[in-house]
């Protein structure tokens, strides 16, 4: 190949070798400082929504991002009980996390204060249970099963029976169809 | 999690209309010194008017639509020409006066209701269903409450909070009432809540017993009058790993069943928690068994162990049904259970005896029954193991029958004809138990579930036992598992509905459909005959689809993940939404 033709080609791979790196970057131990800060939400006054804390962003946003967050996620989504109530994101007493609806909005704050807080018609509240890291990295997991679009980043394959589409193949995409009924 | 209706309320306030003819045969056979056929203690009011020859002329004469989602199971309740409904949680109970057209609302009631309760409801916000004694409505609430309103304007009498929410304790079940008493049991198995069952005062709502199911002889109420061939006591704690009894389960499942003379009320137990049976090593006493007890004090006369040690969480589900018949040239008082796990039990009520068991509904995870102890030979090939899936266990959770809800799928039993129909489910599953993390007020399970048709026959079915001959008599294919409730009427009619919304009619001596009737929604709920004010009889059913099974056919479970809603999103996906998500009460008569 000609040098011509050969430099965009390196360019390409060596932009894709970065984001691999940064989706594969495993922080084992958060810094202590912004471990605290992770669980200063700024919740509105009807707590459905608020402000995320700042140093999500001074993370690169890595509970939405990082596989190994994404995976931690998982592994606390069934450590936790969620599937007795939501299943594998289809629900069952609780809503399904998979179909793209969401009963406090999409925003990753909302699901958040859902998490930590509970909700008044039957989710538990769990911030007793789980540290503020804890709850993100569950929040980037069931945004990632009912996300709207593929991401780069997935958590890796089950452990157990695999029984709906993988997380990798944006499940929420299509699926929109009639809102729940409650 | 399970829940009853009562089989043995009548559903209305007077004696039956009885065919002049019928009276006169009955009263000449009585004479003549003939059995005309086993009495039966159970039976919702049966419509006996309404027969083969003029079902299909069936008009529907009353309908009211209730707005609000959920699974409509349970029964209506009639008392002189008012309808008594109860909505799912948050529970809303009206009074229809029937011969109103024009604003049938006598009174509605809404109990405050705690929503946080919501989440108990592990298999669908359903209902009981209103049980209507004296003049008086029965109400129990999935957040805990009985209340007890004056049947005329809807005032509360008594109202009680037997189930503490806030300790996950629900009450899924409809109360049964009998001589004097209110008979409740707890739900959520499902959150590891020691299960137990309770009798109240009728007149004023004050706390008679209660025993649980799991725990300490004096807790579960077995003192010197238990029959039992098992020594050693204490058998509540000692069959359980160390204070595994604390959340072990074992909540009303199957409903109650009475004996007035003998003064005994039965009712089954829940499956144990957690759903992992590694995590529980023993026989897991008293859960997944039926009981008989002393209707007065709770104390237990004896107990049959349907699954020690229960290994797919199926509980003593199912129908538990009282007859007087002769057993092999004997007559016998009998109860007759179709049990979850897909087997029909008859046993002798006074003392436990299983007289016989045969399987109704296909199965490979048991092989036999030993009668002598009542326990099951369970097959080695579908044993499971921690986390390994073992795959087409038949019959697959919540059981053959039962549909997860004590008494909402109940049997129905016919003396003429001698047959036992019971509403069948036909699936298979595959189960994956995984640890199973106790967390107070979430889910204590510990499996992943997927349900899935069994090989070569329909998803559902009816079918009509021949309680003598211990076989099948017909069988009703459906293509949707019968969730709903069994009526039988003397005029040889047997009325029960389908999960896609068809409320059917059948000949109860061979199966052959009469009549049938599509409605707003799929039924989940039992069918009760009664008399109108006019003299007609009437037979009434309320179409809500929701339910263990049902809640599929609801926008918020997504059938693309497997185990939603415990596995049912894959053995229904064709299962369309209805209509209309809320609830019709459909009423039928004769013109």
């Amino acid at each position: 190949m000609t040098g011509q033709r050969l430099a965009p080609l390196v360019l390409m791979l060596a932009v894709a070798a970065l984001a691999a790196c940064k989706r594969e970057i495993r922080s084992l131990r958060t810094d202590p400082a912004a471990a605290d800060a992770m669980g200063q939400v700024a919740p509105m006054p009807n707590r459905i929504n608020g402000a995320p804390p700042r140093v999500l962003a001074a993370l690169d946003d890595a509970y939405e991002a990082n596989a190994y967050q994404l995976s931690q996620g998982k592994r606390l989504y069934t450590w936790f009980n969620c599937k007795g109530c939501h299943a594998d994101g289809g629900g069952a007493a609780g809503p399904a996390l998979l179909d793209g609806w969401w009963q406090y909005g999409p925003d990753k704050v909302s699901v958040f204060l859902s998490i930590r807080d509970g909700r008044p018609h039957g989710m538990p509240a769990f911030g007793r249970y789980l540290t503020a890291e804890q709850i993100w990295q569950l929040t980037g997991y069931v945004r990632t099963i009912g996300a709207y679009s593929g991401k780069t980043a997935a958590p890796s394959r089950n452990d157990e029976m695999q029984s709906r589409p993988a997380e990798s193949r944006a499940p929420a995409a299509a699926s929109l169809t009639a809102p729940p009924s409650r | 999690m399970k829940r009853y209706e009562a089989p043995f309320v009548p559903a209305y306030a007077g004696p039956p209309r009885q065919s002049p003819v019928l009276a006169l045969l009955r009263a000449a056979c009585c004479w003549l010194g003939i059995l005309i056929g086993p009495t039966v203690a159970q039976d919702r009011a049966p419509a006996d008017e309404i027969a083969t020859g003029n079902v299909g002329r069936l008009d529907r004469v009353f309908s009211y639509r209730i707005a609000q989602p959920g699974g409509y199971t349970g029964a209506p309740a009639v008392a002189g020409d008012t309808l008594f409904l109860q909505s799912p949680f948050p529970h809303t109970v009206y009074a229809l006066g029937l011969a109103r057209r024009d604003d049938p609302v006598r009174w509605r009631v809404t109990p405050d209701a705690r929503r946080m309760a919501s989440v108990l409801a592990c298999c669908d916000v359903t209902t009981g269903g209103p049980v209507v004694a004296g003049d008086r409505v029965f109400v129990t609430t999935l957040d805990g409450e009985v209340l007890a309103l004056d049947a005329a304007t809807g005032q509360r009498a008594w109202a009680t909070r037997p189930a503490d929410a806030g300790r996950a304790e629900a009450l899924t079940a409809a109360p049964f009432v009998a001589d004097g008493r209110v008979f409740i049991g707890s739900s959520s198995d499902d959150f590891g809540v020691r299960g137990w069952v309770a009798a109240l005062d009728a007149a004023s709502g004050a706390l008679l017993w209660k025993r649980y199911e799991t725990g300490p002889d004096a807790d579960v109420g077995i003192g010197a009058d238990f029959k039992s061939a098992e020594t050693g006591g204490q058998l509540g704690i000692r069959t359980w790993p160390p204070e595994g009894w604390q959340h072990g389960g074992g909540g009303l499942a199957g409903g109650f069943a009475y004996d007035a003379e003998m003064g005994v009320v039965l009712h089954g137990t829940g499956h144990p928690a957690p759903w992992n049976p590694e995590a529980r090593p023993g026989d897991n006493r008293w859960t997944s068994g039926l009981f008989a007890r002393d209707a007065a004090t709770g104390m237990a006369k004896w107990f049959d162990p349907i699954a020690p040690h229960d290994l797919y969480a199926l509980g003593a589900q199912g129908a538990l049904l009282t007859a007087e018949m002769d057993w092999h040239g004997t007559p016998r008082r009998l109860l007759l259970h179709p049990d979850a796990n897909g087997w029909v039990y008859v046993l002798d009520r006074a003392s436990g005896e299983v007289l016989s068991a045969q399987p109704f509904a296909p199965g490979n995870a048991i092989t036999g029954i030993d009668l002598a102890a009542g326990t099951p030979q369970r097959n080695p090939a579908m044993a499971v193991a921690p986390n390994a899936v073992t795959r087409d266990i038949c019959p697959g959770w919540p059981g053959a029958t039962g549909g997860g809800a004590p008494g909402a799928a109940a049997a129905a039993f016919l003396p003429a004809t001698g047959l036992l129909y019971i509403p069948v489910s036909r699936l298979c599953m595959d189960f994956e138990p995984r640890d199973a993390n106790f967390i107070a007020g979430t889910p204590f399970t510990g499996a992943n579930l997927r349900l899935k048709p069994a090989r070569g026959v329909s998803r559902g079915a009816l079918v009509a036992w021949d309680v003598a001959a211990a076989r099948p008599a017909w069988t009703v294919d459906e293509r949707f598992p019968v969730m709903s409730g069994v009526l039988a009427s003397s005029g040889g009619v047997v009325f029960y509905g389908t999960l896609d919304g068809l409320f059917k009619a059948v000949d109860a001596r061979n199966g052959r459909l009469l009549w049938q009737y599509r409605t707003a929604s799929g039924i989940v709920g039992q069918p009760i005959g009664f008399t109108l004010s006019n003299g007609r009889q009437a037979v009434a059913v309320v179409a809500g689809v929701g339910g263990v099974a049902g809640r599929v056919a609801q926008s918020d479970v997504d059938v693309r993940d497997a185990t939603a809603a415990h596995g049912f999103a894959n053995a229904l996906r064709d299962l369309k939404q209805p209509g209309d998500r809320g609830g019709t009460l459909y009423v039928f008569a004769l013109p």
